[in-house]
């Protein structure tokens, strides 16, 4: 059984302020039942002195993500919003007296609810960060969230990043970019600059995915119970056949064609496309 | 009503210590302490019930007692059928198993492809947790030397037809494993007409202390020893006998033989009233597994909108224990693998709870559960966002 605080286990077990709020002027919805958890945030501000009047939650996770949400409401209402901006996921992890480390998403969850609620009641558009670059498949994690939680919270390795964002907690795919993330961040120079490939030929980029297949991309296939096998090489284009590896998980196929993909593309030719073959 | 504070409905973690077992081994603890190997009376007296609990073992399964090995656990005997078997057959490479082992099978398959370069196939199952039969069978090919299949589920209690499994391995010449730690004294299984090769089972599922478990080990099975040293178990288990325990183990074994037939009626009456008392009460509820195929003490439901850590500790907190496939309680992010491989919905995935009962059971406690379980979930369920309480 999990650790929890008498605080938590508290903020559990009677939770303050569920439900909704009618005529909310703000409200934030964060994550989804395929995620595992989902939380919903309603404010009630006062648009004239800009100070949250009230504020509930309705909630769809573990007794961690709903301790998190209740603590969340308890701690924003009577707050100006410029107060409850400055509040961090650590403050709400504080106020319940501490999470378990595998669970310190849900309070990443709560602090993110409350960003997107803010910024519904000022009318902003939630920022999408289109342009930020989707890492983790399973959970749906962009760069931007990876790099705004690894910052405010020191992380250091990938299982922290999990244990706070769930990112490389599905099938593992993305680790290697988490990694790179971690060690951009963090001051270590990205070990393989993607120096100037020289120009191959045929012959030597077929050895050169085949060896990466073999040597780079199964191996981390196979540490989840999957694996791939080289088909074909058609000029630039791969065909594959792949096996295993995070059944069920969201759009698991696409994030390990994308593994293979990325991998023989830093490590190949950044021309290469990848086709799976089913039979 | 009586005032119920504890209510065990986890027993396909583990099961209730039978007090009839307990006081078997309790000489063993005290002045029957000879070791069963020596050549002098303390010795014979112990190596004569050890001889006696190896019967029992025997007795339930309808086997001979030379073909029990007495080992730590079940996945000491899973890891010992395994590795033995293919430590003893170098020739072939590969191997085939079920995406919906327990760990104790299924890792040691994952880290034979990983560290020994063995070709696994996970063979998959339906949304009802059943293989396809031929596709098992078109799996094993002349290269394949083993296939490992669980006699029953232990999340949904689904049971394989290990009958028609062992006959195609036996057709195609591979040796036959089943992981039976949940099966085996939940339902009967006479070895003497089903084509296994080897089979584990575990004694705290049948009502023993932690620490002992059987492999049975058909006549002519090539396999290696796990642990090499003295002569013991026939050579094929090295160490000195953990004598109370196996006296333990045959105890349960005898007394499994006579609730078999409790297990496959009052019980099983018993799961299904809390089956039908839940279901009946909760809508947006799915039983997960195949219902005419499974186990009498076990059901898995799934709740949809609500997340199963949530459930437990609620349930716990009205003193009822149960489990959960859900993400949250182990720790991992996602759903169990079972789940998943049946392609259970994300919707009631998370929200999935195992009730498994056992012959100590009470049908007080059934109507406790069934009273309880119905308002945990109604007030989860309030504080989803995903609940619409008028669809």
């Amino acid at each position: 059984m999990w650790d929890y605080t008498k605080s938590v286990m508290d903020h559990f077990s009677n939770p303050r302020n569920v439900g909704k709020i009618e005529n909310a002027n703000g409200v934030g919805e964060v994550g989804s039942l395929a995620c595992g958890d989902a939380l919903k945030l309603y404010l009630k501000i006062d648009p004239a002195t800009g100070k949250i009047e009230e504020a509930r939650f309705q909630t769809f996770g573990c007794a961690s993500a709903i301790a998190s949400a209740s603590a969340l409401t308890e701690m924003v209402k009577g707050m100006s919003l410029e107060e409850a901006e400055k509040i961090t996921n650590d403050d709400i992890a504080r106020f319940l007296g501490g999470l378990p480390e595998q669970k310190m998403h849900c309070s990443v969850m709560g602090r993110e609810a409350l960003e997107a609620a803010i910024a519904n009641f000022k009318g902003e558009k939630i920022e999408e960060h289109q342009d930020a670059q989707v890492i983790c498949k399973c959970f749906w994690v962009d760069e931007h969230k990876l790099r705004e939680v690894i910052t405010e919270n020191k992380l250091k390795t990938v299982e922290e990043v999990t244990h706070y964002t769930k990112a490389g907690g599905g099938c593992g795919g993305c680790v290697p970019d988490i990694k790179r993330i971690l060690d951009d961040i963090n001051g270590k120079a990205a070990e393989s600059s993607p120096a100037a490939k020289p120009q191959m030929t045929n012959l030597q980029r077929i050895k050169l995915v085949t060896t990466t297949i073999e040597t780079k991309i199964a191996p981390m296939l196979r540490q989840d119970g999957g694996d791939i096998e080289l088909v074909d090489i058609d000029g630039f284009e791969v065909f594959v056949k792949l096996r295993g590896a995070c059944a069920g998980c969201p759009g698991a196929r696409a994030t390990l064609q994308n593994i293979v993909q990325e991998t023989l593309r830093r490590e190949v030719d950044e021309a290469i496309t990848i086709t799976e073959v089913t039979k | 009503m009586t005032d119920i504070r504890q209510v065990y409905l986890d027993n396909n973690a583990t099961c209730k210590v039978s007090p009839g077992v307990v006081e078997a081994m309790l000489p063993f603890f005290g002045e029957l302490y000879g070791n069963p190997s020596s050549m002098h009376s303390f010795g014979g007296k112990v190596a004569e019930h050890v001889t006696q609990a190896r019967e029992r073992v025997a007795a339930l399964l309808n086997v001979s007692p030379e073909e029990i090995v007495f080992t730590s656990c079940g996945t000491e005997s899973d890891n010992h059928a395994i590795r033995g078997t293919l430590e003893a057959n170098p020739d072939k490479k590969h191997i085939v198993t079920t995406k919906v082992e327990h760990p104790a099978v299924l890792n040691v398959f994952r880290f034979l492809a990983k560290r020994k370069g063995y070709h696994v196939t996970e063979l998959g199952v339906n949304k009802k947790g059943d293989l396809n039969l031929d596709e098992l069978r078109a799996a094993l090919t002349p290269d394949t030397v083993l296939l490992s299949v669980m006699a029953a589920n232990n999340e949904t209690g689904t049971m394989f037809p290990i009958d028609e499994i062992g006959a195609i391995a036996r057709e195609k010449g591979v040796i036959f494993h089943t992981d039976a730690v949940q099966a085996v004294g939940k339902i009967p299984l006479d070895l003497k007409k089903l084509p296994v090769d080897l089979l584990a089972l575990s004694g705290h599922k049948l009502h023993t202390p932690k620490g002992i478990g059987a492999l049975y080990i058909r006549k002519g099975t090539r396999i290696s020893p796990f642990m090499i040293g003295g002569h013991q178990e026939h050579n094929r288990r090295a160490g000195t006998e953990n004598v109370p325990y196996i006296i333990g183990l045959g105890k349960a074994c005898e007394e499994a033989m006579n609730s078999i037939f409790e297990e496959n009626n009052r019980v099983r009456k018993l799961r299904d009233k809390l089956e039908t008392g839940l279901m009946s009460q909760i809508s947006h509820a799915y039983i997960n597994g195949n219902p005419q195929w499974r186990l009498p003490n076990t059901t898995n439901i799934g709740f949809e909108f609500i997340e199963g850590e949530a459930i437990l500790l609620h349930l716990s907190a009205a003193g009822i224990a149960a489990s959960s496939g859900s993400a949250c309680t182990s720790g991992s992010l996602e759903p169990s693998h079972v789940l998943m491989a049946m392609e259970v919905p994300f919707t009631y995935a998370h929200g999935s709870v195992r009730f498994s009962l056992s012959k100590f059971t009470t049908e007080e406690e059934i109507d406790y559960t069934i009273k309880t379980v119905p308002p945990v979930i109604q007030k989860l369920r309030d504080m989803s966002p995903f609940y619409d309480p008028n669809k």
